[in-house]
């Protein structure tokens, strides 16, 4: 083959080549939302309460522990489940029931959610419970919010507060 | 016609293009390694320029990074763009390269080292562009951090959640310190060392392709880079989502799964997916032949078969034998990939020595031993019947050449063209063949990576042992196809016998001619 037909082929099999390094590195795009959509993410990190209060050892059961053992409250080391529900209006756009995390159920739960929601004006209302002792919600948030579209909005359970943070 | 699966069918009209357009050394698909290579040293020289103008820090980079793409685009800007573009193409390359592997069949049997470590190398290129493209801190890096942050917590090793370190608006610094660090420095020294390891039982091994293909591959990276430069998003802002991002596909694919499945579904994907690469060498697996055994009474410790063994496997050492040599050669067995060119290397296996007995040579092949080499290339030439007696020396890995027999046509298989000692064709000449056809792997490219390379160097008389000048270069024909060129050996070896026929008579008018004077 000549030449200058070689290069000519060449220079095309570069540039189909660059072609497909410029295309793959910034297309197809990724949708994330749409144009009329905010995110909100939903995270709770957290240790729910004991399972039980702790109760004194009587002297028959502290007897028959080892000696090395022996303590004088008999405290659980299983926390409740956590749970949890987002409502967006009237609409839940997330509930879970979340086992404590440990091989002994004795740690806390890590929870990270993004949930795309429509823009404009909402009513936003959440509630967690971290206690099997107590039926119901016990922390509790509810609130009026007008997300922009492509806001991203935080609500993140802070037990410092005892309570929900929107941010 | 044999029977070639569909993906090697694709493969090898794929390289016929290539050397269509490229000529058989500068094609690409021969050297996809050496390409990725080269990337990787237009990503390390670029990188090392855009860190002076790096800024380490989580409330610095992003300025830094906008100030190298607009104020400085004249050299930083491409700087970037170079850096970008390359590390793309290489993931090209990269694929590629294991897709030849794949569809040739080079992945199994003693390959299989190379294959498993070429998987890791993947896991470590995808990481660094990974966190190559965090260090923009813009809203790309902040999904990515948000999304590998998730990955990590799906893991059941880290006991606090790193996602939520981005939350906070006093964003974790630290951990952009980590990434720096991390991309700068840990991620491309673990990557060289991965990549040492993987190229570590061949020999030979050239990280710099062939010129004319490295300053193409530049001037096309640099026009891309001019035509279109890379740029940054919005800077990260933890109170925005973009609704729209320009991924890069080739490092930040997995990403957007996780809007499908859970976290653990695209782990076992991930990890899926490297653990079958990993035992692909095994599915089925694929026999070597026999190590190839070293004579040490007929080796003089020239070191000639250690200079050419392709994969490493030949040592040399002290002698061990009170021979007047220095030094004797061992064969480790675990790294003989059983290809025979050492048995060509040596000088010893002349099919001219010891006529009527045994001939044993310095390094032979146990289960295709040059003395039954030259056995059979002597019976199938006394059987052959005609004018034109032409000997087919084929290479077992290349096209099927097993058809060409004919009552004039004969052949014998080596299990590469490099296995083929250059006296031999001298001697398959004297003992009444016209011609030998030689056939192996297309130029460029060697099944047994240099098999080819040192047969063309031989019969040059570049590399030892030469094919001697007495050889009649006019009956040697050499073809070199891939599987799927039956037509054109048939064609090419017409045109041998055709050739071969017109030599013939042309010797006869001459010698009649010396008859008359
Ligand atoms: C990350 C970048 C990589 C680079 C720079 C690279 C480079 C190379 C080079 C230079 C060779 C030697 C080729 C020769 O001289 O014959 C080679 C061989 C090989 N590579 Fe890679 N490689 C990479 C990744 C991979 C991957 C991901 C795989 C497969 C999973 C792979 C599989 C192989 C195999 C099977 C061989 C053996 C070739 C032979 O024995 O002839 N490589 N590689
Ligand atoms: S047969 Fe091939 S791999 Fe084995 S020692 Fe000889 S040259 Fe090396
Ligand atoms: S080529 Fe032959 S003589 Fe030379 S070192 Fe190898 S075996 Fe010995």
């Amino acid at each position: 083959m000549n030449k200058p037909l070689r290069y000519l082929l060449q220079a095309f099999n570069f540039s189909m080549f660059m072609a497909l390094v410029w295309y793959f590195s910034l297309y197809p795009a990724y949708h994330q939302l749409e144009e009329d959509q905010a995110m909100i993410t939903f995270t709770v990190s957290h240790a729910g309460k004991h399972i039980r209060e702790c109760v004194k050892f009587s002297q028959e059961e502290l007897l028959k522990l080892p000696p090395n053992m022996r303590k004088p409250m008999d405290c659980p080391r299983e926390r409740s489940p956590i749970s949890m529900e987002l409502k967006l209006d009237d609409e839940v756009i997330y509930s879970k029931v979340a086992p404590p995390h440990g091989l002994y159920s004795d740690q806390g739960i890590d929870i990270y959610q993004n949930i795309r929601v429509p823009a404009g004006k909402h009513r936003l209302t959440a509630w967690l419970n971290d206690d099997v002792k107590v039926e119901g919600p016990i922390y509790k948030l509810s609130q009026d919010v007008t997300l922009k579209p492509e806001q991203h909005l935080v609500i993140e359970f802070k037990p410092a507060i005892s309570g929900f943070d929107v941010h | 016609m044999s029977f070639i699966n569909p993906v090697k069918r694709f493969y090898l009209a794929l390289e016929t293009w290539f050397n269509l357009s490229f000529g058989n050394t500068w094609n690409p698909l021969y050297n996809l390694g050496t390409l990725t290579f080269f990337f990787f040293w237009v990503v390390f020289v670029s990188g090392l320029y855009l860190f002076i103008f790096f800024d380490t820090s989580l409330s610095g980079a992003y300025a830094s990074v906008e100030y190298m793409t607009h104020d400085q685009w004249y050299v930083a800007g491409i700087m970037r763009s170079l850096h970008r573009y390359a590390s793309d193409a290489a993931v090209i390359t990269i694929l590629l390269h294991m897709f030849r592997e794949f569809a040739l069949d080079r992945y199994r049997g003693f390959r299989w080292f190379s294959w498993v470590t070429g998987v890791p190398t993947l896991w470590f290129v995808i990481t660094l562009g990974i966190t190559g493209y965090w260090l923009v801190w813009d809203d790309l890096a902040l999904y990515i951090a948000v999304q590998s942050s998730q990955l990590m917590d799906a893991l059941p090793l880290m006991p606090a959640s790193m996602s939520r370190n981005f939350l906070e608006s006093q964003i974790n610094d630290r951990f952009f310190t980590l990434m720096g660090f991390l991309h700068l420095l840990g991620q491309p020294v673990i990557l060289f060392f991965a990549l040492w390891i993987h190229v570590k039982r061949l020999s030979d091994v050239s990280i710099v392709p062939p010129r004319g293909l490295a300053v193409g591959s530049f001037i096309a990276l640099l026009a891309l880079s001019l035509i279109v430069p890379a740029v940054s998003h919005e800077p990260a802002d933890i109170t925005k989502t973009p609704a729209v991002l320009n991924l890069d596909w080739f490092y930040l694919n997995v990403y957007p799964l996780m809007d499908y499945w859970t976290k653990g579904q695209v782990w076992i994907l991930t990890l899926g997916v490297t653990g079958f690469l990993m035992i692909m060498p095994w599915l089925p697996k694929k026999k070597t032949g026999q190590a190839a055994v070293v004579h040490l009474d007929e080796c003089n410790g020239c070191e000639q078969c250690a200079m050419d063994c392709p994969f490493d496997a030949i040592t040399v050492q002290k002698r061990t034998d009170g021979a007047r040599w220095a030094n004797e050669v061992v064969v480790n067995e675990d790294l003989c990939a059983a290809c025979g060119i050492c048995a060509g290397s040596c000088h010893s296996s002349n099919p001219f020595r010891h006529s009527q007995q045994e001939l044993v040579t310095g390094i032979d092949m146990p289960q295709s031993p040059v003395n039954d080499i030259r056995n059979n290339v002597e019976s199938a030439i006394a059987e052959l019947k005609g004018e034109n007696k032409i000997i087919v020396f084929g290479c077992d890995n290349a096209i099927e050449f097993s058809g060409l027999k004919s009552s004039n046509i004969a052949v014998v298989s080596f299990f590469c063209v490099g296995m083929i000692p250059p006296t031999m064709i001298e001697y398959a000449l004297k003992k009444g063949a016209d011609g030998v056809f030689v056939t192996g792997c297309r130029t460029g490219d060697c099944y047994f990576r240099h098999g080819n390379k040192w047969f063309d160097e031989r019969y040059a008389a570049n590399r030892q042992p030469i094919l001697r000048k007495r050889a009649d270069r006019a009956r040697i024909n050499i073809f070199r196809a891939a599987e799927t060129d039956c037509k054109k050996l048939r064609r090419e070896l017409d045109k041998f016998q055709q050739s071969l026929v017109d030599l013939n008579q042309k010797n006869i008018e001459e010698s009649s001619e010396v008859g008359h004077e």
